[in-house]
Formats: C-alpha cells, structure tokens, sequence
C-alpha cells in the first residue's frame, strides 16, 4: 500500500499557482526523489507533506494527500502526530545548540512523556547506531551538537527524527552543503534506511538522484510532468520536457 | 541551448562515420580484389586493419572519457552506449573483411572455381545492408533501421543457395575442387556474418531512437 498519495493536489502562494493538479504515489520502503529546476515546487510539495506551508501567509491548498489512507489536510489531522510521524531533513543542518544526548531526546520528551532514563539511553543509542555515529560519538553525548561536523550534524538530525520512531523520512537537498565524501557517506545511509523508512529527497543534483533513489518525479511550472522508475526517467524519459531537463537542454 | 557536450557528440559521431567508411570500403576492396584476382588490393585490406583498430581503441577511450566527464543522460547516454558497441561492430566488419582478402590471397594463384554470379548477389546485400544501418544511425532514422533487419534474410537465403551449389555441384562431383569451393563457401559465410553484424548496428539504431530493445526480441519491433 502507498504511503502517500496525492489527488488532484492544488497550492498557491495567493495568486501565484505554485501546484498544479499533483497526482503521485509513494511506495514504502524506497527511495523517491524529486528533481526540477528552481521554483517548479518540488520543496514546497514536500512541506505539503507535513504541513510545513501552513506557516506561510496566504497560502490555499485544494486537494487531498492521503498518509495511510488518511488526509492530512483535513481539519481534524493532528499536526504534531503528523510531523512526527513525517519527519524532515533541511538543507542546512540544524541541530538545536543543545548536547548530542539532549537533541536525541529532544521529540521524544514531546511525544511521549514518562520515558525512563534507561529507556532514553537506549533511544539514544538505537538512534545513533542507526545514521552509524554511535561508535564516533558514544564518549561525547553531553558535547554541544554545535562542535560537530557538518556531516555529524546531518546524521545527527536524521537520528533526532528517527528516534521519534517515523514512517516517512522527507529530506530537502541534505547533501547540498557537504563535500563529496561526506555526501556519499549520507547516501550510504540513505540506503540503509530505506529498509526501515519511506524517504523522499528533493535534489538539485541529477546524479545523487540517480544513484540513490528507487522512483523519481520530475517538476516543471508546478506541474508532475513524469513519475517513474529512476532507471527509466534517466535512460528513456518518456516526455520531452524531461530529456530536455536531464540532458541540460532546458532553458 | 546549444552545449559543449553537443560538439563532444557530433566529433564522436564523425570517428563513428569514419570507422563505417572504413568497414564500407575493406568490403568493396576485398570483394573487389576477388573478382578481379587482385593481391596487391586484397594484401591493402589487411594491411589497413592496424588503422581500423586503432581508430577503434580511440572511438572507445573517447567514449569512456565523455561518460566519466558529462555523466550523460537520457538519449545521451543512449547515443554513447550505442556509439560504443556499433564502434565494435564496425571494427568486426572490418576484421571479416581481412579474411575474405586472406582468402582471396590463398585463391588467387590458383584458377577460379567458377564464374562469381551469388557471390556478388550477396556482397551487394551486406554492403546495402551496412550503408543503410551507418545511415540510420547517422540520420537517427529508426525506419531505414528496419529495413536493415527485413534484409537479414535475403542474405540468409543467398548464403544457403551459394552452399548448396558449391557442396552439390562441385565438392561432391570431384573432389579435387574441394579446397577452392571451401575457400568461396568461406567467404560466403563470412559475407552472411558482415550481414548480422549490420543487422546488429540497426537494432543498437532502434534503442538509440525509440529506446526499445528488439535484440532478441523481435516483437518488439510493431510496438
């Protein structure tokens, strides 16, 4: 079953018309990545998905995104349950400047109180094994989350989701302010979370899209002008505007 | 937009054109050569092989290096994959073609067995059949491409016929004509070969154009 699925999904940005009629499938446990050039709404589809544009003023969505059968744009969705269960990874990293322990912890004191010490260590450490810090980090939990490096940060945001227990990993550009290795150390990661994980990455980089993701979606002017299997999008695209974008015809 | 990468491209696809031309014309000379009993032409085939290949080795490293460089996409990808492995069909062209010179060096000191008449039939069919594939990849034009693969077996047909004569008509009535009817037998075989590697450059055109692949899945091609 999908994890999210979008219908006839509509936004603008007051009169500017910034989706227009998105109608997608996301499959669990894959890697979708989402690419376009700048402004054809591929972030803000992605905030769609956990609610982030409810922030913007002016902003009008028509439309439904189902997150297990459920729509998360209705009024009864419970926008804290949403995020946790639809976490996301910024651009920048942004770990609160708190201790590596405390940034953990930090959504599970929100979510569910009452968590012994013991059973937050254990989070801590299950989380920090998982985005592979664990062995680095162990001895320095109570160290700022600031004195870390740009790519400790990352992983470390990505476990402060993941020890929120989510479904869906939503991640807008992660690597685009890491050097190469570092980089392809969070793809790495990428892939072994997606056996736990539905992630969807938004991405500039055409190539990190296609050595990473499972799906891809290509956007243009707001609209999904392609969905398919990543080999297929970067071999045989079926629409021109996609080959144009792809083989750096666009524009 | 014009791009860098699109001149990349065009200088790949004239080495590509360059190498056709070199397997267009070892096929004239070495049937050439036959016909008219002509060792300094056939000995010329062989000796251009070394070109052949070095132009082959050149086509490929290029090939390796646009794709380290651009990381190509899309029909790009497909154009230097395809470019790829035409580059090794061409070459093989070629190849074959040195043996019906070797062949024709071995024949000519000797009389001929008969007159050429399927012979030439069936030169005049692998050389149709590569032009039109180097044409269809250089004009991208998926049709002509299919032509190619209809004339497959015509070539197959002639081959069979110049067999069947050679083997009934000469070896089995004296065997003394045994050894020059193997050597036109040979060659004619090797002309169906030049056939199916033509046959194998229009099915690298159709993927190329259509991104379909019809290699060993004919049913593909009414798609």
């Amino acid at each position: 079953m999908s994890k999210i699925i979008t219908k006839n999904l509509n936004l603008w940005y007051g009169n500017f018309h910034a989706l227009k009629d998105i109608n997608s499938s996301f499959e669990p446990n894959k890697i979708i990545a989402i690419i376009g050039p700048s402004g054809c709404g591929k972030s803000t589809l992605l905030r769609v998905f956990n609610r982030m544009n409810d922030l913007i003023e002016g902003v009008r969505i028509e439309g439904e995104v189902l997150s297990d059968g459920k729509n998360i744009l209705g009024p009864a969705a419970d926008l804290v349950a949403l995020r946790k269960k639809i976490g996301m990874v910024f651009q920048r990293p942004n770990p609160f400047p708190l201790s590596i322990y405390e940034n953990i912890v930090f959504g599970q004191k929100i979510h569910e109180s009452g968590v012994t010490r013991d059973g937050l260590n254990e989070i801590v450490e299950e989380s920090l094994k998982s985005v592979l810090l664990w062995d680095e980090l162990k001895d320095r939990l109570k160290e700022s989350a600031l004195r870390l490096s740009l790519e400790q940060r990352q992983r470390l945001c990505i476990a402060r989701l993941i020890a929120v227990r989510p479904d869906v990993l939503l991640m807008d550009e992660p690597c685009s302010a890491l050097d190469p290795q570092s980089t392809q150390r969070i793809e790495e990661l990428m892939r072994e979370l997606k056996n736990n994980y539905t992630i969807i990455i938004v991405t500039h980089n055409m190539q990190q899209a296609a050595r990473v993701s499972d799906d891809t979606g290509f956007m243009l002017l707001g609209e999904l002008i392609e969905f398919n299997k990543t080999e297929d999008i970067f071999t045989k695209p079926r629409d021109k505007r996609t080959e144009d974008y792809i083989t750096g015809r666009y524009g | 937009m014009e791009r860098h990468f699109d001149q990349e491209l065009s200088g790949l696809k004239q080495d590509i054109l360059k190498m056709g031309a070199f397997a267009e014309e070892s096929i004239y000379k070495s049937i050439d050569a036959l016909k008219n009993r002509d060792k300094s032409l056939a000995r010329a085939v062989v000796d251009n092989d070394v070109n052949v290949d070095n132009l082959e080795l050149y086509i490929d490293e290029k090939c390796i290096d646009l794709i380290a460089r651009y990381q190509p996409m899309a029909k790009d990808l497909r154009f230097i994959t395809t470019g790829m492995k035409i580059n090794a069909e061409l070459e093989r062209i070629v190849d074959i073609a040195v043996d019906i010179a070797q062949r024709t060096i071995e024949l000519s000191d000797k009389p001929l067995l008969k007159p050429l008449i399927d012979i030439p039939k069936l030169t005049t069919v692998a050389q149709n059949m590569v032009k039109m594939s180097i044409d269809a990849f250089v004009k991208g034009d998926s049709d002509l491409a299919k032509k190619v693969l209809m004339s497959d077996s015509e070539a197959d047909n002639l081959r069979d016929a110049i067999q069947k004569e050679l083997v009934e008509d000469y070896m089995v009535k004296d065997g003394s004509m045994a050894p020059r009817a193997v050597q036109l037998l040979l060659i004619a075989r090797f002309l169906e070969r030049i056939c199916d590697h033509a046959t194998n450059i229009a099915e690298d055109v159709i993927y190329l154009v259509q991104a379909k692949i019809v290699k060993h899945h004919p049913e593909q091609l009414d798609k």
